[in-house]
């Protein structure tokens, strides 16, 4: 009783409240904004500058790439007889210099970059891609979780050489033998991640208030869920790149890598690595593209996440 | 409880069997001549080598090798390296080599803890400022380069920058520094990275708002409430790790030259040791399921709020 009479006391105050007058349209008015969620996760996304610079570093590094064979006439598998075009150290003609064989590096390393982007947008696309569908099922459907989980602890225990050293001998090692051993077991901790956050999301409480509230599930499902699964795929594929890039370098690091003459960065950074003491260029050079690549993915990626989370919009 | 070991060993077991069993198999589709280097090809004819063959057993149909290899198995007979090691016992092999792998692992893995714990309390503790961003280049260099790019600078420009031996001598203890720092990196960052992550997850929580409201230094609120809260989550990776010494580091054990496991399984599937690859991949599986099944179990024991056997 006597909190109400306190509150009729300060709102009656006349010095801090004014009277208005009642208004049908206002009282009507609600406080829906026009809140755009892929707007807003895109406009905190682009604020900071860094991502933007990295943003534009990598799109120019993966055009470059793609567009580098087509307009450039040097071909990066040209050897030299003559000694006198080996090792050269970076100049006009040659960009990042020759390697012990006298190829030109700056070709090399395009290549190199186009063939490695290649395949880790491939195995992102194949991991995430079957990953999300796998993690769906498995997030959705009890019964099968016991299954889903022996199959996890089965698949990641088999050592990926296995696969490499079996399918090198079934058919020659190749892009595709790469890209087959890498996605067949990629896609299963894709899966589990992506089943370990749809749980969550299904279960957490504004949708369970959703349902409650009586929303179609049609509704939740494009307004709640679909959207946040889209920015953990976004992610996901991002971080995808660095981590197949380096899976490359280490399987060409073992030995069991794309053949010798297949221009990868891997191979040039494994390569370049023989003869590093002496022409520290031929690897350096290469790997910084590589580095620069693998960072800006890690980066946006994560960045990615951030901007995607609705309680970091203004 | 009892009832939750009892199934979940179970079930272990029988993942082992098939992970162990899909190896066994898919080694028996390997082409006979991967059984032989290149020069011993051209000097020997079929005859011979299928001989040999016979004579190891591998000709055998693979559910009899199956059959021989787990009675040997329960025998305490590892049998011998064809491969990698010619006649050496797998076991002598094993016994070499994984206390070599488990010293560095075990040390490095203590300062891994040690310094990447550390790190990450500093972080937060000076969360946004210079300290903090330090902090993330050094995480964010390290998980999103290749290992192998900058593990080799480290051993190429460290080495000659700080005068240490650039491959690794039993009896010289100065050329173990680098490969304990280097083996220790990337778990550095891996606890520094979550630890941080989930202390600032813990940070919004109520009662640490409570406990700053009542007035509690920040150091204490940090250091006897959420850095307890946020290492639980931590815990459960403690038994993999600790497991996963004894498999050791391929990249480092090769840059150093170190003679220890790291490379073992590699090279031994890569030459078609089968007897070599059979040991390692059971006990690989093993380990690894074991670590997280103790994992779960000593998150239930420091977290009394996680009961493992509902649901």
């Amino acid at each position: 009783m006597t909190t109400i009479k306190k509150l009729e006391a300060v709102t009656a105050d006349p010095k801090l409240f004014r009277g208005t007058e009642f208004d049908y349209a206002e009282s009507e008015n609600t406080g829906f904004t026009n809140y755009s969620y892929w707007k807003s996760t895109f406009r905190t996304f682009f604020r900071s500058p860094m991502v933007v610079l990295l943003t534009a570093v990598i799109t120019a590094i993966v055009l470059m790439s793609f567009l580098y064979p087509l307009i450039s006439k040097v071909d990066p598998t040209k050897t030299s007889i003559m000694p006198l075009e080996w090792n050269l150290r970076p100049g006009k003609e040659h960009w990042f210099g020759t390697d012990t064989l006298g190829r030109d590096i700056w070709a090399r390393a395009w290549y190199g970059c186009r063939n490695s982007i290649l395949l880790a947008l491939c195995i992102a696309a194949s991991d995430v891609g079957i990953g999300m569908i796998a993690g769906a099922f498995w997030g959705y459907n009890r019964k099968i979780d016991p299954v889903m989980i022996e199959l996890y602890n089965i698949m990641t225990n088999i050592p990926s050489t296995v696969y490499l050293v079996l399918l090198a001998y079934i058919m020659n090692t190749s892009f595709l033998t790469l890209f087959i051993a890498m996605a067949s077991r990629g896609w299963i901790v894709e899966a589990r991640f992506f089943r370990n956050r749809i749980l969550s999301i299904r279960d957490s409480e504004y949708n369970i208030a959703s349902r409650c509230l009586g929303t179609p599930m049609r509704k939740i499902l494009t307004r709640n869920i679909i959207p946040h699964i889209i920015s953990l795929i976004i992610m996901e594929a991002a971080l995808c790149v660095p981590y197949s890039i380096g899976s490359e370098v280490f399987l060409g690091f073992v030995g069991v890598g794309m053949p010798v003459d297949v221009i990868t960065l891997g191979n040039i950074v494994n390569q370049g690595r023989a003869s590093f003491t002496l022409h520290p260029y031929q690897m350096l050079l290469p790997t910084i593209v590589l580095c620069i690549i693998t960072i800006a993915f890690y980066v946006l990626g994560n960045r990615f996440a951030d901007a995607s989370d609705p309680r970091n919009h203004v | 409880m009892a009832r939750y070991i009892l199934k979940r060993t179970l079930r272990s077991l029988i993942t082992v069997t098939i992970v162990f069993i899909a190896v066994f198999m898919l080694l028996r589709f390997m082409p006979l001549n991967g059984y032989f280097p290149d020069e011993m090809i051209k000097e020997t004819d079929e005859a011979t080598r299928m001989a040999y063959l016979r004579n190891q057993g591998i000709l055998d149909h693979p559910l009899v090798q199956l059959w021989r290899f787990v009675k040997n198995l329960f025998h305490g007979d590892l049998g011998r390296s064809l491969t990698v090691y010619p006649k050496v016992p797998v076991l002598t092999l094993l016994r070499e080599k994984i206390p070599v792998s488990a010293a560095f692992g075990f040390v490095s893995m203590l300062l891994g803890i040690v310094a990447g714990l550390a790190m990450g309390l500093f972080m937060v503790r000076f969360r946004g400022k210079p300290g903090d961003h330090i902090g993330n280049i050094y995480i964010l260099l390290v998980r999103a380069v290749p290992s192998l790019i900058y593990l080799f600078f480290i051993q190429i420009w460290v080495s000659r920058w700080l005068n240490l031996p650039l491959v690794y001598y039993e009896n010289r203890p100065l050329s173990w520094i680098l490969p304990v720092i280097c083996l220790a990196l990337s778990s550095i960052a891996w606890y520094a990275l979550w630890l941080r992550r989930f202390m600032v997850d813990e940070e919004n929580q109520d009662y640490v708002k409570f406990a700053t409201a009542k007035g509690l230094p920040k150091k204490q609120v940090l250091r006897k409430h959420v850095f307890r809260n946020a290492i639980i989550p931590l815990a459960a990776y403690l038994p993999s790790d600790l497991l996963n010494i004894i498999s050791g580091s391929l990249v480092i054990e090769t840059l150093y030259a170190i003679p220890g496991t790291g490379g073992l399984l590699t090279t031994a599937i890569k030459q078609q040791d089968n007897n070599l690859v059979q040991i390692l991949v059971l006990m690989y599986a093993v380990f690894s399921i074991l670590g997280v099944f103790l994992g779960d179990l000593l998150m239930a024991f420091v977290d009394p709020r996680i009961k493992l056997t509902e649901k």
